[in-house]
This record gives C-alpha cells, sequence and structure tokens, in this order.
C-alpha cells in the first residue's frame, strides 16, 4: 500500500491527484473513492448562525502527520487498500476554500467507500489539528462537535 | 534538569507564548511540572493546562500520569483536536 500524507498551506487539486494515482497505480485498482472537504460560511452558534469570516488551522509539525499515518493504519488493518492519499490544509483559510483531501484506491468499491469515510471520521476527532473561526462577532477555537464524537463512537469494535 | 512545553491553539493564548524553556528538578513529574509552570504562566492558563480534556504529550508521543521526565524531554499540552 503506498501512503501519502501532506500537512500544507497551499491548495490542492483533486484531478490532479487522482492523474498521478492513475499513472501509478496498475489494472489492479477497481475502485477510488474521494473526499473534499470545504470551508462553510455559517457556522451555527447559540445566538444564531455567525458568518465565518476566515478559518485558522493550527497543528504540530511531526505529531500532526504520524496522527494521520496512524489513522489510515488502523483503515488498512480492515479493509485491503492500494493507495491513501491525505492531504489537509493549515493557516488561514477563507470561506468556500478547500481544507482536506482524502483519496483512496482498493480493488472493490466497498473498501473504497468504507476506509474514505472512516479517514474522515477520524480525521475529526484524532487528527493533531485545531480550527479557530473569526467571525464579525470575534474569534473562537472550535470545539468538537458531540456529532462527530458519536460517529466515531459508533465505530467501536472497527479495527 | 531542562525540558522544553509547548503549548498549542487556546492553550498557546492563554499562556501567552508558544513555547519555554523549563528548569525542573531531577526525575520530575507531572506535579512537579505544574508548580514549575505555576512560577512563570498567569494562573488562569494553569488552570486551562489542568482541563480534564487536555492531552500532554512527550516527544511528540501522548503522555499518561504518572510519568517520570527526563533532561531534554519535548512536551506539548494539547487542547481537544477539531481538524477535518
Amino acid at each position: 500500500m503506498q501512503v501519502d500524507v501532506r500537512v500544507q498551506e497551499p491548495d490542492f487539486d483533486a484531478a490532479a491527484e487522482y492523474a498521478a494515482l492513475r499513472k501509478r497505480l496498475g489494472a489492479g485498482v477497481g475502485a477510488v473513492a474521494s473526499f473534499i472537504g470545504l470551508v462553510r460560511e455559517l457556522h451555527p452558534g447559540p445566538a444564531g448562525d455567525a458568518t465565518v469570516e476566515a478559518l485558522h488551522l493550527e497543528h504540530y509539525p511531526g505529531m500532526t502527520e504520524r496522527s494521520i499515518e496512524a489513522i489510515i493504519a488502523r483503515a488498512a488493518a480492515r479493509w485491503p487498500l492500494l493507495d491513501v492519499v491525505v492531504i489537509h490544509r493549515v493557516g488561514r483559510l477563507d470561506p468556500g476554500a478547500q481544507i482536506v483531501f482524502v483519496q483512496v484506491a482498493s480493488a472493490h468499491r466497498g473498501a473504497a467507500f468504507g476506509a474514505c469515510e472512516l479517514v474522515m471520521d477520524y480525521l475529526k476527532t484524532e487528527a493533531v489539528f485545531w480550527k479557530r473561526e473569526d467571525t464579525a462577532r470575534g474569534s473562537r477555537w472550535v470545539e468538537a462537535t458531540g456529532e462527530d464524537r458519536a460517529r466515531v463512537s459508533d465505530r467501536r469494535g472497527d479495527a | 534538569m531542562n525540558v522544553e512545553v509547548r503549548f498549542f491553539a487556546s492553550l498557546r493564548e492563554a499562556a501567552g507564548v508558544g513555547s519555554m524553556r523549563l528548569a525542573l528538578p531531577e526525575a520530575a513529574g507531572f506535579d512537579a511540572l505544574l508548580e514549575a509552570l505555576a512560577a512563570q504562566l498567569p494562573a488562569q492558563a494553569v488552570a486551562a493546562l489542568r482541563a480534564e480534556n487536555v492531552r500532554l504529550a512527550r516527544n511528540q508521543e501522548l503522555l499518561q500520569p504518572p510519568f517520570v521526565l527526563a533532561d531534554g524531554d519535548e512536551l506539548a499540552f494539547l487542547p481537544p483536536v477539531t481538524g477535518g
């Protein structure tokens, strides 16, 4: 299995990542699933929705990359995967910007879909990143949502 | 002995610095670490470091008390993560 984890400020090009995958993989690949996360403009808060002017993503160089590799290893223990790419951006991100890219290649679609979703669920709860939102009402560090935690606890029993 | 202590996200803002070098007694554990930090940081920042959901890493591996620190350790206080 090939694994490529990148934490970077610049934007990424999903089409270029897919083209590069096609080039490096042979005819054994039957399925590729990918996910792209974008910065949403509205953030629901206790006092109503606030418009997000920008997100700031902070990480811990070294530990962050290893936390993502550990998540990929968890998916690979459950499904036979051929190639996994995870790109996570850091720094300032404006609404509408791409923030995260996950691309999983496998022989069959079940593995590709399943692993892509598992990696995203754990990226939300275990990868070492912190988000700060700037809104007209001020800046705040984002807290993990109950929904994100629930998605992972639903996965108890996963490899 | 000396250790390097790093603070991230909300904890960096509470501490007012991203990292600091800290002199500790030999064989210091969690209590000695927090005591030394309390001498350098505002009380509010130390309270934030002690929050139940804050995790501590040593040399980029998560660490659970009890532990004994060593000269040159890189420690990091990590608030709950929010990636993806």
